[in-house]
């Protein structure tokens, strides 16, 4: 139980969504909610940067983002990418439902934001397991997406790669940056490979759900 | 979408466009909603935000009106000022229209609020599709 005074995050009401909805659109599982309470437990730190950007790459039902801004308040807009109309419509209900506000783009993780080191946030759950390269392509026209939430290809970490390479130019100095592994993803190698852009990397949270090894990793600049 | 979502968008991605900023907007449907004045939050987004792109997005829409063409010198204090930034960054949303890219023309619609940025893979520059734009 929380005392009083603790900051809370508290898990978004997704009573609109239907069992129709998750046909199309990810629905939150235990990396979702390990996901929040990392972000909660972090509360206190986000809150001491200010953040006044928030984008979280591939927000699905919209459950984190959601949460997040919930919490942030109008001190922070909360903007969210996916790749998957059916998310990003989800997105936008799962924020009205609980009366705030994120700005839902569809997109290809960052590929159309400006990369000026805007953002003060960036949260991404990405589809992390490992699979053949055959099943990161986009479905056809009228095709379900649902397999870019988790199909990762090499390593888990073909759609994951694509955003590190370049975070540093997406990223403001005192950003904080939350990123969902797997053990098979190489968080060591995730970590190093972010290290050369400037980044500290440090694992807040883990959890064995079934067969996989969760961890939340968080990475800032050195401050 | 609200314009501040407009302000932080790209389309330099894209093969053959060397700045892609800012988009042209086009509004067919546009509401004007209330939010929360919180003038530490508009304050702190000044220097973020592009100000002259905020300008034309507003003016090629219609709700210019009330916004100064220029970031005021004393903005951090001054509430008129911010309170009309406010206003247009957070409370003009375009519920349909579009976006376009002021190189290449290539246009991105805007459905039901959300703006629709996907792009085929061979529209995006090679370099760029592993390496961000």
């Amino acid at each position: 139980m929380k005392s009083r005074g603790e900051e809370v995050i508290e898990t978004p009401d997704l009573s609109h969504l239907s069992v129709t909805d998750f046909d199309h659109v990810y629905e939150p599982r235990e990396d979702s909610f390990l996901f929040l309470d990392a972000l909660e437990k972090d509360l206190s730190l986000i809150h001491s940067l200010q953040p006044r950007l928030g984008l979280e790459v591939g927000s699905g039902s919209g459950v984190i983002s959601t949460a997040v801004a919930r919490a942030l308040g109008s001190t922070c807009y909360m903007m969210a990418t996916d790749i998957n109309p059916f998310a990003c419509k989800a997105t936008q209900q799962t924020a009205l439902k609980n009366k705030t506000n994120v700005a839902c783009m569809q997109m290809d993780l960052d590929t159309m934001m400006r990369m000026d080191n805007s953002f003060d946030l960036l949260l991404f759950n990405p589809p992390y397991c490992v699979t053949s390269k055959d099943e990161l392509s986009q479905p056809e026209e009228g095709g379900s997406f649902l397999h870019l939430a988790w199909a990762g290809g090499i390593q888990g970490r073909e759609v994951t790669d694509r955003l590190l390479h370049h975070v540093g130019k997406l990223l403001s100095p005192k950003a904080l940056f939350y990123l969902v592994v797997i053990k098979e993803n190489d968080p060591e190698e995730i970590m190093n490979v972010l290290s050369h852009q400037g980044f500290q990397g440090h694992t807040i949270a883990s959890r064995k759900v079934k067969n996989e090894c969760l961890s939340i990793l968080r990475f800032c600049r050195g401050f | 979408m609200k314009l501040l979502t407009h302000n932080v968008l790209s389309s330099k991605c894209l093969k053959g466009v060397s700045v892609g900023y800012p988009l042209r907007l086009n509004a067919t449907d546009i509401k004007v909603v209330d939010v929360d004045f919180n003038s530490e939050f508009v304050s702190r987004m000044i220097p973020k935000i592009n100000y002259s792109a905020l300008y034309e997005a507003a003016q090629s829409i219609g709700h210019h009106n009330g916004l100064p063409d220029a970031v005021a010198d004393d903005y951090e204090h001054n509430d008129d000022f911010l309170k009309a930034v406010h206003h247009v960054l957070l409370e003009v949303d375009v519920v349909s229209g579009d976006l376009e890219c002021p190189e290449s023309g290539r246009k991105f619609p805007i459905t039901r609020g959300i703006p629709n940025m996907l792009v085929n893979e061979n529209e995006v520059n090679e370099i760029n599709s592993s390496n961000g734009c």
